[in-house]
């Protein structure tokens, strides 16, 4: 196991390598540069500026420079937060961006799981069609409509929790987004769940077991539940990653100090050192959460062992 | 063990005396709508948001009063040489950065040299060009020492010297890229002179926390020199990028000022919110650029004309945006100092008698039914600008014209029209100081926002004229001619002039539109 991690460990070296290239010259090719705006700059300012974030020497010469910072640590600074390195705004916004998403996906699990579950069992009656529907309009609606709705409402008409802003991660503060950010997660859960734990109640060993004289909450809860969690765990690894680095719809609406922002920021002010710094930030992230995807697979399926 | 009298009567006095504290502090919180780029204001991209903050800890030579006028700031008074190039600076005795330690002429020598200085590629260094060798310096053909300022007499007096006698150069001190630096702490400190740690300022308030991407904090500067005046404790500033969002806070009690809320919502606050929803004319013109480089169809003058005449600027304003924009009949927006407001000469007439001239006109330069005109019309994305092109492609029709539309996220649409890829394109421009020039440079032959390339030696020379014209009715007049001179042309179509927009809590005081949008805080208070 430990030789297997290493060995795909080793394997992300050359994937982050090819992603970070491609985003390297995909950014420089998109049309309009980090200085282009409403207001055309006189030529020798613009000179300035270029020399100062080297952008005009060639471009292999910029990709080995930023290579060689890469290697070091350094993401470089921001082209528009001046105050700020690419390093130091991810790492004041990933904590944020990890409390809200971390909990919007425990919140997700605690309630999609055991609804998939309910449904499953229940399948075809009230109960099933209700969670389902339920399910069905997490997932229609989107989070730009649910979220602004939940701040009018429990901010502004009832009052009873901040309609915006961060404050520190006080607890107030955190109820709207994490709600906000779950209820999606909670609708895909729930209906993944469904379907793989009706999928594996229909299975051999289940009738085994029944066959065995096993209560049906032994059967559910010691035989049905792990192997059912299986797709669940395999839509979890790039999901998570996927929340954790924030959302910027969530993060606008709220108020939130989290890097989600910074994709979308990063890409429309050509800021190519945030773009960069988001993208190797992210992919890393990807790599890992796969990895911890697939030996968390070894632990709930016996069946699968990684040999080296 | 405790009685549950005394710990009542315990938890009465903290609640008391934490209490006392708030009866007389006072916080104003304000959504602006952007992340400040730096406290160092040579680094500082150009947006409004920017201002916001820069504006209430730093204080130039000349400041702003609640109508947004220039007032003396750091220097009491002045004096102008005879032949408009010469300033003298006379600064107050009592001036100070945060710290304590007295703001000299030496921290404006300073930090305009820092600010010209190459190496610091500062994008908005250009705003001190007037000053003598300025650009010289910031192209690395001087050295910064070069550059025509002077502390004298112990650094109570600055002496800044200009290429040519700009008239609006006071108005120009206003901005924030004239702000001194604190040389005795960038010296220390270098890079992280702005680290929240380090910083000093020199305004009524000095930034005490900053976290990136949600707010800015800043209390009072006890050593401000007219701190006994500013009656706000502390303000904090939270970037506010969505801005109904930023209304639902704003309704929620938690913001006091909501800066530009959506045009789209006005008609609603204004019913809702009627004491808090401001909107007044303010120093901005949106603006289509016709391209007039050789061989394009509105290169040709009577196309211009036509097209102007068949634009309904009431309509645009009044229907299409809803009353948050005002229409506009010049380059020159109502409300600039010292100028006489210029209209175009057909405002007047009748949309038949319009359309009638404009078909003839658009009959001699060879277009018609059976000849359409197909004119691209750029914009950079937004429902404001997508309205707005819609009309005017509507109004246009009339006339034969069929119009092709582009959008493009703004990096890309302004790239495309400095290239000249275009027909008819989209343009905004809000003043950087209060003065006509400001707006009309922009049609100068080979100017850099000056998109679509027009050129006229007239128009020209009249500016020259103006720029060396001290007398400011002899210049105003010059100036008044270039622009009719532009219109005449049919240099540009001017379609809207922008209005502030703000929410703003009405237990404040001391707030005033005004057609700069600068409100420094220094001047707000909370009725008691």
């Amino acid at each position: 196991m430990l030789s297997y991690t290493l060995k795909r460990l080793a394997f992300a070296v050359p994937t982050l390598l090819v992603v970070i290239t491609i985003s390297f010259f995909l950014m420089r090719a998109a049309p309009g540069g980090p200085f282009d705006g409403e207001r055309q700059l006189p030529p020798e300012i613009e000179a300035n500026l270029k020399a100062a974030y080297h952008l005009d020497e060639p471009l292999p010469m910029q990709y080995l420079r930023y290579m060689g910072n890469l290697a070091q640590g350094d993401f470089g600074p921001s082209f528009k937060y001046k105050d700020f390195s690419v390093t130091e705004l991810i790492m004041q916004g990933f904590p944020v961006s990890l409390e809200i998403g971390g909990l919007a996906i425990g919140l997700a699990l605690l309630i999609g799981l055991p609804l998939g579950v309910i449904a499953a069992l229940k399948r075809n009656s009230t109960i099933d069609y209700l969670v389902m529907s339920l399910a069905l309009g997490g997932i229609a609606v989107p989070n730009f409509v649910i979220a602004p709705i939940m701040a009018l409402v429990f901010g502004v008409l009832l009052g009873w929790l901040p309609a915006g802003g961060w404050n520190g991660g006080a607890l107030p503060n955190l109820v709207l987004p994490v709600i906000a950010l779950s209820i999606q997660q909670i609708a895909y859960i729930a209906r993944m769940m469904r379907a793989s734990m009706i999928e594996t109640m229909g299975s051999h060993f289940i009738r085994t077991a029944r066959a065995k004289g096993l209560s049906e909450v032994q059967v559910v809860l010691r035989h049905a539940l792990r192997p059912s969690l299986l797709p669940v765990v395999s839509y979890l690894g790039p999901a998570i990653a996927a929340i954790v680095t924030g959302s910027v719809v969530i993060e606008q609406i709220f108020g939130i100090p989290g890097i989600g922002r910074y994709f979308v920021q990063g890409a429309l002010n050509r800021d190519y050192t945030l773009v960069m710094g988001t993208v190797v930030f992210y992919g890393a992230l990807i790599v890992l959460m796969n990895l911890l995807v697939d030996l968390l697979y070894s632990a709930l399926d016996p069946q699968i062992r990684y040999n080296d | 063990m405790k009685t549950p009298f005394q710990r009542f009567a315990g938890a009465f006095a903290a609640t008391a005396l934490l209490s006392a504290t708030p009866v007389w502090a006072q916080t104003l919180n304000i959504g602006v709508i952007g992340e400040l780029a730096s406290f160092d204001t040579s680094q500082v991209s150009g947006g409004t948001w920017e201002s916001d903050v820069l504006l209430d800890v730093f204080e130039g030579l000349v400041t702003q009063n609640p109508k947004g006028e220039a007032i003396p700031g750091v220097a009491t008074d002045w004096d102008i040489s005879d032949d408009g190039r010469t300033y003298t600076f006379h600064l107050r005795d009592d001036a100070k950065w945060s710290d304590g330690t007295p703001v000299t002429a030496g921290d404006f020598v300073f930090g305009w040299r820092h600010l010209l200085n190459p190496k610091n590629a500062s994008k908005y260094a250009y705003n001190l060009y007037p000053i003598k060798n300025a650009r010289a310096v910031n192209t690395g053909e001087l050295p910064p020492d070069a550059l025509g300022v002077v502390a004298r007499e112990n650094g109570k007096t600055l002496e800044v010297t200009l290429t040519e006698p700009t008239p609006y150069f006071i108005e120009l001190l206003t901005h924030y890229t004239a702000m001194p630096l604190p040389r005795h702490t960038v010296e220390k400190y270098g890079r992280d002179w702005t680290d929240m740690d380090h910083i000093v300022t020199n305004g009524a308030f000095k930034p005490v926390e900053w976290v990136s991407q949600s707010r800015i904090t800043a209390v009072k500067n006890p050593e401000y020199y007219d701190a006994r005046d500013v009656a706000l404790d502390k303000i904090n500033y939270y970037s506010t990028e969505d801005r109904n969002a930023g209304i639902s806070r704003f309704r929620a009690g938690e913001l006091d000022v909501l800066r530009e809320y959506p045009s789209s919502r006005y008609q609603w606050l204004k019913e809702n919110l009627p004491e808090a929803t401001h909107m007044s004319p303010m120093l901005g013109s949106y603006y289509y650029v016709f391209n007039q480089r050789q061989g394009e169809p509105t290169a040709d003058p009577k196309v211009r004309e036509a097209l102007n005449l068949a634009i309904r600027h009431q309509v645009l304003a009044k229907q299409i945006m809803a009353g948050t924009f005002l229409p506009a009949y010049a380059f020159v927006p109502p409300g600039v100092h010292h100028y006489t407001h210029q209209e175009l000469p057909f405002k007047g007439q009748s949309m038949d008698e319009r359309m009638a001239r404009a078909s003839a006109l658009m009959k001699e330069a060879g277009y018609g039914p059976d000849n359409p005109l197909d004119l691209t019309l750029r914009y950079n994305s937004s429902d404001e600008h997508k309205k707005i092109a819609i009309a005017v492609a509507a109004m246009w029709k009339p006339l034969g014209v069929r119009v092709h539309m582009q959008q493009a996220e703004a990096t890309v649409h302004y790239q495309a029209i400095a290239q000249g890829d275009f027909d008819v394109a989209r343009a905004g421009w809000v003043a950087d100081y209060n003065d006509a020039e400001n707006f009309l440079a922009l049609l100068g032959t080979g100017a850099g926002n000056n998109y679509g390339a027009y050129s006229s030696q007239a128009f020209d020379q009249k500016m020259t004229k103006a720029s060396t014209t001290l007398d400011a009715d002899k210049r105003e007049a010059l100036l008044q001619d270039a622009e009719r001179i532009a219109i005449d042309d049919n240099a540009a179509a001017p379609l809207l002039y922008y209005v502030t927009r703000n929410l703003v809590n009405p237990a404040l005081t001391g707030w005033q539109d005004n057609p700069v949008d600068d409100h420094l805080s220094r001047w707000v208070s909370f009725t008691p």
